[in-house]
This record gives C-alpha cells, sequence and structure tokens, in this order.
C-alpha cells in the first residue's frame, strides 16, 4: 500500500514537474542571495581572519556585541534610526495626507495628471542625485543658501556639513521633500475610490468643504492610515542608507546626528574592516526588526485582515 | 455659496502649484547651474536665475566623452538585461506558486516569504558574495546582488494571476495538448501585460538609480555607471580629474568642478525624467499595488 500511495505521489509531482521548473532559477537565486547569508551570521561571533575565512575564523563568543554595547555608538544609532524614523512616519503621514485631500479636489483629470507627474520627480531620482540636488542649496561657497538667501542679507555663511545642529531638520526636510509624492499616491488611491455621492449628499445638506473631508474622507482613509503607519513601525529599525550616507555626503563632523543601524553597518566593514562588530550589529537589526515586523503584522492584522501581510 | 466654492478651488491651486514649485525648484537650480558659467558660479553660487551661461561644463565633459559614454553604457548594460532577467525570473516563479494544487506550494510560499521578515544583514552577504561567489569588479555585481528578485512583486504577480486569470482558460489551454510553458507564453502572459509593465517600471528604476551595489563590490573605474561616478565625485571632488583625459586640452587646464557637478547630476536624473510622463500610468499602479503588501 506505501508503495502505491508513493506511487500515486510521483505522478502527481511528475505531472507538476513543470511548474517546479519554472520556479528553479528563483529558489535558486533566493538561496544564493537570501538564504546562504543566513550562515554568514556566525561571523558575529567570531574574530574574522582572512585565513579562517567565514566558517573557520576564531570564535568568540558574544565578545562582538559586547564591545558594540560598550561604546556609546549602539544607544546613537539605535537612538538615531528610531527618532528619524518616528519623524517620517508622523510629518510624513499628515502631510500626505493633506496633500492627497487637496489632489482629490482638484478639478480636471489632466490638471490632477500634471500635479501627480511633478510631485513624483523627487521620489524617482535616485538618491545620489538627491544629495547633489541637497548640495546645492548647501555647498559652503557656492549653495543657493549661503549665497542667495544669507548673502543678501549680510549674514555670515554657515558652513552647513560641519555644523550637526541643523542636520536633524535637514534630513527630515529632504525625507519629506522625496518621499511625500509617494505617500500621497497611496492615500490618494483610497480617496478615488469614494463614491461621489457621498459628497454630492454631504453638499446638499449644506456641508462645507472642511466637514466633509472630516466626516466622509478622513473616516475612509483610516484603515489604509493604520495599515501604513503599522508596517512603517514595524520597519522602525531600518533607515534608508542613502538618506543619511549620501545627503550628508558622509561628512565625519555630521555622524552623531546622522549615523544610523545602516550607516555604522557600512562604515564597520568598508571603512574600518571591523566584519564581526558590524555583522553584530547588522544581527542586532535583523533580530529586533523581525519581532517588530511580527507584532505590527498581528495588530493589523486584528484592525484589518485583508492587509495583513501574512 | 458659490464664491465659497470658488475661493476652496483657489485654494487648492495654490497649495498644488506651491508643491510644484517645492519639487521642481532644486531641479531648476541644478539644470540652470549646469549651463551657466564658471565664473558667475564662484561668484553668485548656484541659482535658477543666472546672470550669464556657458557650456564650460557640458564642453568639458564631451571633450572626453569616452567617459561619460562608458558610464551610460554601464547603466544600460546593467538596466536592461537585470530587468529582463528579474521579469523572467519573477514571472516564472509567481505563476508556479500561482497553481492551485501544486504540490508542497505553501512549503515553497513560505521559502519565499521568509526573506521578507528575516535577512543575515549586509555584512555576511558581502561576505558570501565576494569570498564564495568572487563577484567583485564584475558586471554581475552590479546585476545579482539584492536587486534581481524582490518577494513582493512574485507575490503581487502570484495574486494577479490568480485572480485575473480565470481556471478554465488554464485548462483549455491544457486540453488543446498544449505544454506549460506553451500555455503560460501564448495564453497567460499576454492577459498580465498590465502588471509585467509595471513591475518591470519598478525594477527598472531600481536599477536605474542603484548605486549601492557599486559601492560595495566594484572599485575598477571601467565599471562606474552614472549613480557611481556620482558618487565617486562626492567623495573626491577631483574625481572627474583624475578619470579624463580632458585636462590637458582644456585651455588654461581650469576645471568647471562647480558646473560640472550639475551637468553630471543631470545626466543622471534627466533620461528617466522625461520618461516619467509616457509611463505614468503604469508606474503609479507598481507604487500602489507594492505599497500595502510591500
Amino acid at each position: 500500500m506505501d508503495v502505491a500511495v508513493s506511487k500515486k505521489k510521483w505522478v502527481k509531482i511528475k505531472k507538476y514537474f513543470p511548474f517546479y521548473l519554472m520556479m528553479l532559477p528563483a529558489v535558486i537565486y533566493l538561496i544564493i542571495n537570501n538564504y546562504m547569508p543566513l550562515s554568514g551570521i556566525i561571523l558575529a561571533f567570531e574574530e574574522y581572519s582572512v585565513k579562517g575565512g567565514i566558517y573557520g575564523s576564531k570564535l568568540v563568543g558574544f565578545d562582538n556585541f559586547k564591545y558594540l554595547l560598550v561604546t556609546k555608538d549602539a544607544w546613537i544609532i539605535t537612538r538615531n534610526t528610531i527618532l528619524y524614523n518616528l519623524a517620517f512616519i508622523i510629518l510624513g503621514t499628515v502631510f500626505s495626507i493633506f496633500i492627497a485631500v487637496m489632489l482629490n479636489e482638484v478639478p480636471g483629470k489632466r490638471m490632477k495628471k500634471i500635479y501627480q507627474t511633478v510631485t513624483l520627480y523627487p521620489y524617482l531620482i535616485s538618491i545620489v542625485v538627491t544629495a547633489y540636488l541637497v548640495n546645492s542649496f548647501l555647498s559652503t561657497e557656492t549653495g543657493f543658501i549661503n549665497k542667495a538667501i544669507l548673502g543678501s542679507f549680510g549674514v555670515e555663511n554657515i558652513s552647513w556639513y560641519s555644523e550637526p545642529k541643523n542636520w536633524p531638520v535637514i534630513i527630515v526636510v529632504v525625507y519629506l521633500w522625496k518621499n511625500f509624492g509617494y505617500h500621497t499616491i497611496l492615500y490618494f488611491s483610497t480617496l478615488i475610490g469614494i463614491d461621489r455621492g457621498y459628497y454630492e449628499a454631504a453638499a446638499l445638506d449644506g456641508a462645507s468643504r472642511w466637514q466633509q473631508t472630516k466626516y466622509i474622507s478622513l473616516p475612509f482613509l483610516k484603515p489604509t492610515i493604520i495599515t501604513l503607519t503599522l508596517l512603517s513601525i514595524g520597519r522602525i529599525f531600518y533607515s534608508d542608507f542613502g538618506l543619511f550616507y549620501q545627503v550628508p555626503m558622509n561628512s565625519g563632523a555630521l555622524y552623531d546626528v546622522t549615523q544610523t543601524i545602516d550607516t555604522y553597518v557600512y562604515r564597520g566593514l568598508m571603512q574600518l574592516g571591523d566584519i564581526g562588530m558590524s555583522t553584530a550589529a547588522g544581527l542586532y537589526q535583523s533580530v529586533v526588526g523581525f519581532v517588530l515586523v511580527l507584532g505590527a503584522n498581528f495588530a493589523v492584522k486584528k484592525i484589518s485582515a485583508d492587509d495583513a501581510l501574512f | 455659496m458659490v464664491s465659497t466654492k470658488k475661493g476652496f478651488y483657489v485654494f487648492v491651486h495654490i497649495v498644488m502649484i506651491a508643491m510644484v514649485i517645492i519639487c521642481l525648484f532644486p531641479f531648476l537650480i541644478m539644470i540652470m547651474s549646469s549651463v551657466t558659467a564658471e565664473n558667475t558660479l564662484i561668484t553668485n553660487g548656484y541659482s535658477a536665475f543666472p546672470e550669464k551661461f556657458g557650456l564650460e561644463a557640458f564642453q568639458y565633459l564631451f571633450n572626453d566623452p569616452f567617459m561619460i559614454l562608458r558610464a551610460y553604457s554601464v547603466t544600460v548594460l546593467v538596466t536592461v538585461p537585470g530587468t529582463l532577467l528579474s521579469l523572467i525570473i519573477t514571472t516564472l516563479f509567481a505563476y508556479g506558486l500561482s497553481i492551485k494544487h501544486l504540490p508542497y506550494r505553501n512549503a515553497i510560499s513560505f521559502f519565499l516569504f521568509f526573506t521578507m521578515l528575516f535577512n543575515g544583514g549586509t555584512v555576511p552577504s558581502y561576505m558570501i558574495w565576494t569570498q564564495i561567489f568572487h563577484i567583485k569588479n564584475t558586471m554581475a555585481a552590479l546585476i545579482f546582488p539584492r536587486l534581481l528578485v524582490f518577494a513582493f512583486y512574485v507575490i503581487i504577480m502570484r495574486t494577479y494571476f490568480q485572480t485575473n486569470i480565470p481556471e478554465e482558460i488554464k485548462e483549455a489551454a491544457q486540453i488543446d495538448g498544449a505544454g506549460e510553458f506553451t500555455v503560460l507564453r501564448k495564453v497567460i502572459l499576454p492577459m498580465a501585460i498590465p502588471i509585467i509593465v509595471s513591475i518591470a517600471m519598478m525594477v527598472g528604476i531600481s536599477y536605474w538609480n542603484d548605486w549601492i551595489n557599486g559601492l560595495y563590490y566594484v572599485t575598477d573605474s571601467k565599471l562606474f555607471s552614472i549613480q557611481q561616478i556620482l558618487n565617486r565625485m562626492i567623495q573626491d571632488a577631483r574625481f572627474l580629474t583624475t578619470n579624463t583625459s580632458g585636462v590637458e586640452t582644456l585651455a588654461a587646464g581650469i576645471v568647471p568642478n562647480n558646473g560640472l557637478k550639475m551637468a553630471m547630476a543631470a545626466t543622471g536624473a534627466i533620461p528617466i525624467m522625461i520618461l516619467l510622463p509616457f509611463f505614468q500610468k503604469y508606474y503609479v499602479k507598481g507604487l500602489t499595488l507594492g505599497a500595502v503588501k510591500g
């Protein structure tokens, strides 16, 4: 009987063989790109040496984590990563919803499309190009702000790339500039799904535009807002490497306010060559990130099961 | 009543026009500065309305067109094959996953899904790609790490196959005696063109804009893409001067550094900015699909 069962199974697998063949390239790729690196996590527990390689270097237990925690780096990168993300989530959400509501009120398809295209340009271009655009404003000798604005008031030049105090604001402004168009589209796509009949009925009852927004648009947006916010919270331990590396032009004077977990891992690996510690920092990010994603998904599931990741 | 309504629309347009200005002004500065005389840039700084125009920056760039053409070729030779390969692999995988009674389907879905939840981090990936696959300073380094298969594009496409393509169509094709690959190519793919174009946009833009793979894996300047050159110029303002032969031929060896920066940024940004209006519909679709499930 066992033979019959396994034979039946074999026939079935044979029937589906072409599909397995189709899936093979992606499976191989995911093994190489995503699963093999999991074995490299062992680097976080080693004192890496070229001779020993990935799997043969000297095991040192949790030493790398200890060193990471002894320096104030662990605190700074955690603080920066989380605080910037919180600012992005709060300001980004409020601002994008406002613009989405405005965009939805623009009469005429043509104008809507033009506004949409233009507000997507900052999102479309690479972060490296963004860094150049920011530099055209902030460059000490030739920047628009120092020359055209501060210069015309006779205020002394500011050397932006060496003064940390302004950077929390700069980073948040650049983030909003680059991403609001994208987030606006997400909210806008919910808004255009709302039946115009609600607005017409409300208008007949004498509701003002503001009341229509408050009592019709915002309640319809609520599930989207909650889902997107929870998903962002799930990714609060990750940062946009380019935003924190390129935009401050990798300036060492600014590390205190621009160093996040992602830039720390890069610098640890490529500039200091400290493989053990940067693997440890990356693993810290992955593990906490994993817990947060699971938690966020659990919360999304409670609120709107359809939007849950899994 | 009418006047408040009119007043409201005026307000809406004022807000949106303000957004347009905020979005475009930096690009305007970039473009105008790239065609401003270098001396004007030095005295007046970057500006949207320069006192004196000048083409030194572009003259300098095209004095030795080889460098810039090579960078464009690298970008194109990464973006086009990368996007095509990514689409093929993603579509095949997604179609397989969409087959209802496929044995071990859940296990394979989980195998895909787990990659979105947990990763080994940057350093282990870097070590695997460099120590085991030795991709440093190859074209493969710009195509393969990170960008080739995104789990959520697979999931989006699988959902599309499941919801938009009726089972009867697949079965009817099979009764005709067509093999699975033929069914996919002749029946399924033509029905999935909108989603394929959307995903092609997303993947294509990630390849065009990518500089991180270059940062980690490429030190050979022959393999620098446009974005990579921009990145190197930030680290080293004199990068272009030391990597072109333009210096000698240019009068007095004066390098228009300030204009050059903006001219290079413009060459990296403008091609996709021109393309956006034509593909906007698909791009927006891709963005909204990826968001909630991404």
